[in-house]
């Protein structure tokens, strides 16, 4: 367990590098930089711009080193915690991100406890009732949920929950509680308004989640172990929960590979449309303004987010499942 | 006794030439069973699963309208009509005051709500339309070539046919509806077949060398699969050049979500090739000669290209709902070109939701076709491998 520990630690920091590497090639894809779009839009107000004034600002945002030396400044700068400096909002990322990559990481958890919480009972109920009418209209519903686009349903949920219960629209609490220090009725109001997005994410990825642990138990349901228990007099719930249950759960664990990118996508453009103070919205301007420190740092972090959910479902896996351990550390 | 012996039949001996293979000699329905091909075995197994097939059949029908959209569609894409500016659906009547009239709908007139600053449409139940079929309405230039003004349905002389509402500029929601089928239903399939070549090359290389392109690739698909797929679209999207023709981002975008999306498929590949290439038949083809180009694409694709297909159906509504997000977000596809997707930009407030709710109904085509990609898909998957029975 400890030898599979260190080796899965040591896969992920390569890993890592790469993906900061790739998440500089594309940030630095789009002609130009933050200053050629800024100079433009001061020109567009018609100001004049010195040369000079240019070259400082290049040289003051290190923007006339080579990108090399630029990737490197900002890798290290990560490694370090400073994420750089946002030229829109003239402060460090860091300070400019504040905890929306908190909120962006409470969003994603509660959306997968959710996604679980949903596919568990429907997936069992699906596979222990196949091809009855409450399988096909379940599994119905879920493809349902798959194949709706998100942001329109949290618009549609947004206007119902305002309707009917009053929710103020867009944000994740109520606008007075904004600056207010963490109280009880702020975690409420924080409550009352997660839901929306919670749902609207956690859809996508429960119809997956369900039709995988119904073809799991469907498999484990037909083994011989079961028939004999059944044969011996096992009452049909002991013996349901007793073994082919256990053996079916492990795509819970072992699908956070894929259900933590699908919830951390879903979250961006869900956060966009609820206008959610988390990094999707933020991600999208600093996008569109080349605000390229910010945007790799919100990348980095959404991909980080995901690397180190796998290692720790790997981990999990390892350790309830023996078998995996003994496969050697790379999933293949 | 001897009476016995007299009925006993003489030993008989049938002279006429006898085949010993005649008893395994098949019916002509078993034989057709027996002897059917790979392909036709899968035919028959994907005809039995019903939702696969109906599924099928509408997405036959969406894909042969976008080439008649021009006369599908009972406007213009871009036809305004000033004087209907979000003017809700128009129901099809049949009737009018008990006597049977042939579809037609009531004729609109609308007066201003002072108060909401917004205009009320009421049906004027005097004065019927009725729709006229096979007639001459807006001129457009097919697949912008061939010019013409032959429409499948028109609306009355001097009427309105609004069945799915109009948006803020008095443009018909269903006729951009239809027209919009055009690129969202291509996206899909022009991806689709970028994110298969990627695979199957980079799958094969994987799977067919093993070792160090097999780390490689491997490494590849982990990281990749390990980035968010709609932030990495957004952020390859941001990266498209502002001065691109709208025709050039629509390439681009597509080639954007192909780039991201090969991973499945290449992880597919290349564990069948691990599999296969040390089978027998691998091997004689690769001492008879053969070069591995072709001993990966003719002797060892071909045995699990059905599997291909069916992951692939799979995978493109993700990519139908990615260009449609992209697009939602101002990031995808631009107007002109009118996608799904650039439609639903029109809902994107609550305000919308509240007050317009028809400007959200070309998302139900988007439900449709991701639903019948996936029924399909599914029933591809079980058809795929013949002969395992179930």
């Amino acid at each position: 367990m400890f030898r599979f520990l260190i080796r899965r630690t040591l896969v992920m920091i390569p890993t890592l590098l790469v993906i900061s590497a790739m998440v500089f090639i594309i940030i630095q894809l789009p002609e130009g930089d933050y200053l050629t779009s800024y100079i433009t839009e001061l020109e567009a107000q018609g100001e004049k711009v010195s040369a000079e004034k240019i070259a400082f600002l290049r040289e003051q945002y290190g923007l006339d080193k080579p990108p090399i030396e630029q990737y490197f400044a900002w890798l290290f700068g990560m490694l370090r915690g400073n994420l750089g400096f946002s030229f829109e909002y003239n402060l460090p990322v860091s300070q400019v991100v504040g905890d929306r990559l908190f909120l962006s990481f409470l969003l994603s958890f509660s959306t997968i406890l959710f996604t679980w919480v949903v596919a568990f009972p429907i997936g069992v109920y699906s596979a222990t009732h196949q091809y009855s009418w409450g399988d096909h209209g379940l599994t119905f519903i879920g493809f349902l949920g798959l194949a709706t686009p998100n942001f329109l349903l949290a618009l549609v949920l947004l206007y119902f929950a305002n309707v009917v219960f009053g929710t103020s629209v867009g944000g994740l609490m109520d606008p007075q509680y904004l600056d207010q220090p963490m109280s009880w009725a702020k975690f409420l109001s924080v409550l009352e308004h997660l839901w929306i997005p919670v749902i609207v994410i956690g859809t996508s990825g429960t119809a997956g989640m369900i039709r995988r642990l119904r073809a799991n138990l469907l498999d484990e349901l037909q083994k011989q172990y079961v028939i004999t228990g059944r044969a011996k007099g096992l009452s049909p719930f002991k013996l349901l929960m007793k073994y082919p249950l256990r053996m079916a759960l492990n795509p819970f664990i072992a699908d956070i590979g894929n259900l933590l990118p699908q919830v951390v996508s879903g979250a961006a453009i869900v956060s966009v449309v609820l206008s959610l103070p988390t990094t999707g919205p933020m991600l999208l301007t600093a996008l569109q303004s080349q605000d390229m420190y910010l945007a790799g740092s919100f990348l980095m972090f959404l991909a980080a987010l995901t690397v180190v959910g796998m290692f720790l479902s790997d981990l999990a896996l390892a350790a309830l499942d023996p078998r995996i351990r003994l496969e050697g550390g790379l999933r293949r | 006794m001897s009476a016995a012996k007299q009925d006993r039949l003489e030993h008989f001996v049938s002279t006429a030439p006898f085949d010993p293979y005649s008893i395994e000699a098949l019916t002509a329905e078993q034989e057709r069973y027996y002897m059917a091909s790979q392909w036709r075995m899968m035919w028959w197994r994907f005809k039995r699963h019903r939702l696969a097939v109906v599924s099928g059949l509408i997405l036959l029908v969406m894909y042969l309208s976008i080439l008649a959209s021009e006369i599908l569609a009972p406007y213009n894409l871009h036809s305004r009509h000033t004087d209907f500016i979000y003017a809700p659906p128009q129901a099809i009547h049949l009737f009018h005051e008990g006597r049977f009239e042939g579809p037609f709908v009531y004729s609109y007139s609308f007066e201003l709500d002072m108060e909401n600053l917004r205009r009320v449409y009421k049906e004027d139940l005097d004065e019927i339309q009725k729709l006229r079929f096979f007639c001459l309405g807006d001129a457009y230039k097919w697949m912008g070539l061939i010019p013409g003004s032959f429409h499948l349905v028109c609306p009355a002389e001097d009427g309105t046919l609004f069945l799915a509402g109009t948006d803020r500029l008095g443009r018909d929601v269903l006729s951009r509806m239809i027209y919009g089928a055009r690129i969202s239903l291509t996206v899909g399939l022009i991806g689709i077949a970028i994110s298969f070549i990627i695979g199957i090359v980079l799958g094969g290389l994987a799977g067919y060398y093993g070792g160090w392109a097999d780390s490689i690739v491997q490494r590849l698909i982990e990281i990749i699969r390990s980035f968010p797929e709609l932030p990495l679209w957004m952020a390859l999207s941001a990266a498209l050049p502002v001065t691109w023709s709208p025709v050039g981002v629509f390439l681009g975008i597509t080639v954007i979500l192909g780039l991201v999306d090969w991973t499945g498929l290449a992880r597919a590949v290349r564990s069948k090739l691990l599999a296969l290439r040390e089978e027998d038949f691998a091997t004689a083809a690769v001492l008879m000669g053969a070069r591995p180009a072709r001993v990966i694409g003719r002797h060892l694709l071909p045995n699990f290209m059905s599997h291909l297909i069916a992951s692939a159906t799979l995978s493109i509504p993700s990519m139908i709902l990615g260009e449609t997000a992209l697009s939602f977000l101002g990031l995808g596809l631009r107007p002109p070109v009118t996608s799904w997707g650039v439609l639903l930009t029109e809902a994107q407030n609550i305000n919308a939701v509240a007050l317009y709710p028809w400007l959200m109904l070309p998302v139900l085509p988007v439900v449709v076709v991701v639903l019948a990609f996936n029924f399909l898909g599914d029933g591809l998957r079980d058809a795929a491998d013949p002969y395992k029975s179930d």
